[in-house]
């Protein structure tokens, strides 16, 4: 196992103050790493600072040379303009190899193969052609998956994946993520469903500006923090 | 068709033929991305800023254009920021910024010239505004428009579906933007004193929305949007023609006309696949 992203000692903030405070973490190939905690506990400022958007203020940020040459697959959350947006699966998919592409203004064949691919793995190549508005919320997500696998393989960072899916379309989320990380995709994800995020994760990081835990999610079950957020024993 | 060679034996109409379409080509491509981030409004707003500019500039005795871009870029710029920094609600901004410009206009021109022709025409357009430097203005801002739309395509799209995402895979989302506002500034300043501060911002929206009624791919709309806005132009001004009506107001007519067309196909084909099934 080697480290993809290592940091110790880091502060992420803005101007004027720190939104996540002395932040010590791995996160290793094969990883299915959950970051939960309240609104407002620096878990997107953290995704920023991961994707590059955002440079540490205090302490080291290291990103294996592996990663860096393959880049990061990452899935935003979504926004209210994107549900009713005209643009055919494809085209949505296919957008995720810009960064591969450089300055040339069209896709080659290798980009346009690995658009491909990428829907087979996400079982999506009959709603190619289909309008993006028009899928469930579940496919919308297979959908964003696809463009985020399609611009990198190794490592995928979700942000808020399951908000505003239902419990049908979480679980298969899951099982589709738990799918791909066995077929080596290291997962980082944020998220506020906590009591699926401990089912599935292999490390989970608990965040409140400073570190509330870090570790296995047996070991955080048994933490008083763990506890609360779980609603007292439910694992 | 004979119509249209009486038409086109006019120079001035010519060159607002020629100015028009190309003015409303590229309004047509901005705005599909404009409505698609939900920045509709900010073409409303900038016309009315233009408006201000404009007449403060014929009160003070400046030349119109040189005046005029210079403050609707930055304009653009200013609501651009305001929909990014969502502190400020933006709608309330654009409104307020709209009403302001619109009555710093008319101040300016009550107290000098006051409400002459020239200020009516800039409200609701006149077809003799496009001067010969208009239409060259038009030439290399379609150029532009037209080479950033054939080139930049994709990161285009990328840009307006998902910006986060665009931006964490390295695009430089605030340059398009910034592209985007200074070339939507340009389009409506000069295609304002044709078709009317009051109108202008039609050019924008209807396009892209009268698309959207039939398209589903982002390609489709992009091509639709440039086709529907340039033959809608054209109705518009042979309308206008032989009946005699205001320019400007012809081809938004004409744009409505389209519009329901295409609503009314969407809705034919819905009910027609719907009883197959």
């Amino acid at each position: 196992m080697s480290a993809l992203i290592t940091c110790s000692h880091v502060d992420f903030g803005y101007e004027n103050h720190d939104a996540v405070v002395d932040l010590t973490m791995e996160v290793e190939e094969g990883d299915y790493f959950c970051v939960v905690g309240v609104n407002g506990s620096g878990k997107s400022t953290l995704v920023k600072g991961l994707l590059g958007l955002l440079k540490p203020t205090k302490g080291t940020l290291v990103v294996s040379e592996e990663l860096k040459k393959t880049g990061i697959g990452y899935l935003p959350q979504q926004t209210a303009a994107q549900r009713d947006f005209p643009a055919t699966v494809y085209e949505v998919v296919i957008s995720g190899a810009l960064a591969r592409r450089g300055n040339r203004p069209f896709y080659r064949r290798q980009e346009k193969e690995m658009a491909a691919s990428a829907m087979e793995k996400l079982g999506i190549e009959d709603l190619k052609r289909r309008c993006y508005r028009e899928l469930s919320g579940g496919q919308q997500q297979r959908v964003l998956i696809a463009r985020a696998l399609c611009a990198a393989r190794k490592l995928l960072i979700l942000d808020e994946p399951v908000t505003g899916l239902d419990p049908w379309a979480i679980q298969d989320f899951y099982n589709l993520t738990r799918r791909l990380n066995r077929e080596g995709v290291t997962i980082f994800m944020v998220t506020h469903d906590v009591a699926n995020a401990v089912g599935h994760a292999t490390k989970i990081l608990h965040l409140r500006q400073k570190t509330l835990f870090f570790g296995t999610p047996k070991e955080y079950a048994g933490t008083s923090e763990g506890r609360e957020f779980l609603g007292g024993g439910l694992i | 068709m004979k119509l249209i060679v009486e038409m086109l034996s006019y120079p001035f109409l010519v060159r607002a033929f020629v100015g028009g379409i190309l003015v409303s080509l590229c309004a047509a491509l901005l705005g599909v991305s404009l409505v698609l981030k939900r920045y509709s409004m900010i073409g409303d707003g900038l016309s009315h800023v233009s408006f201000g500019a404009l007449s403060v500039a014929l009160a003070a005795g400046w030349a119109p254009l040189t005046v005029s871009i210079p403050v609707v870029v930055l304009a653009a710029f200013f609501l651009l920021r305001l929909t990014e920094n969502s502190k400020v609600r933006s709608d309330g901004a654009i409104a307020m910024i709209s009403a302001v410009s619109l009555a710093t206009g008319i101040v300016a021109t009550s107290l000098t010239t006051g409400l002459t022709t020239d200020v009516s025409s800039y409200m609701f357009g006149s077809i003799l505004a496009m001067t010969p430097a208009d239409v060259k203005l038009s030439a290399g801002l379609s150029a532009v428009v037209l080479g950033l739309f054939l080139f930049c395509y994709n990161k285009i799209f990328a840009v307006t579906f998902d910006e986060n995402f665009a931006r964490a895979t390295g695009v430089n989302v605030s340059l398009y933007n910034i592209l985007t506002a200074v070339l939507t500034a340009v389009t409506i300043v000069l295609g304002m004193r044709m078709m009317g501060a009051m109108l202008i911002s039609s050019l924008i929206i209807f396009p892209a929305l009268t698309s959207m009624r039939l398209f589903k791919s982002f390609k489709g709309v992009v091509l639709s949007s440039g086709l529907v806005a340039v033959v809608c132009f054209c109705g518009g001004m042979i309308g206008s023609y032989r009946f005699s009506t205001p320019a400007g107001a012809s081809v938004v007519l004409a744009n409505m006309g389209a519009f329901g067309l295409f609503w009314l196909t969407a809705r034919i084909r819905e009910v027609w696949y719907g009883r197959k099934k």
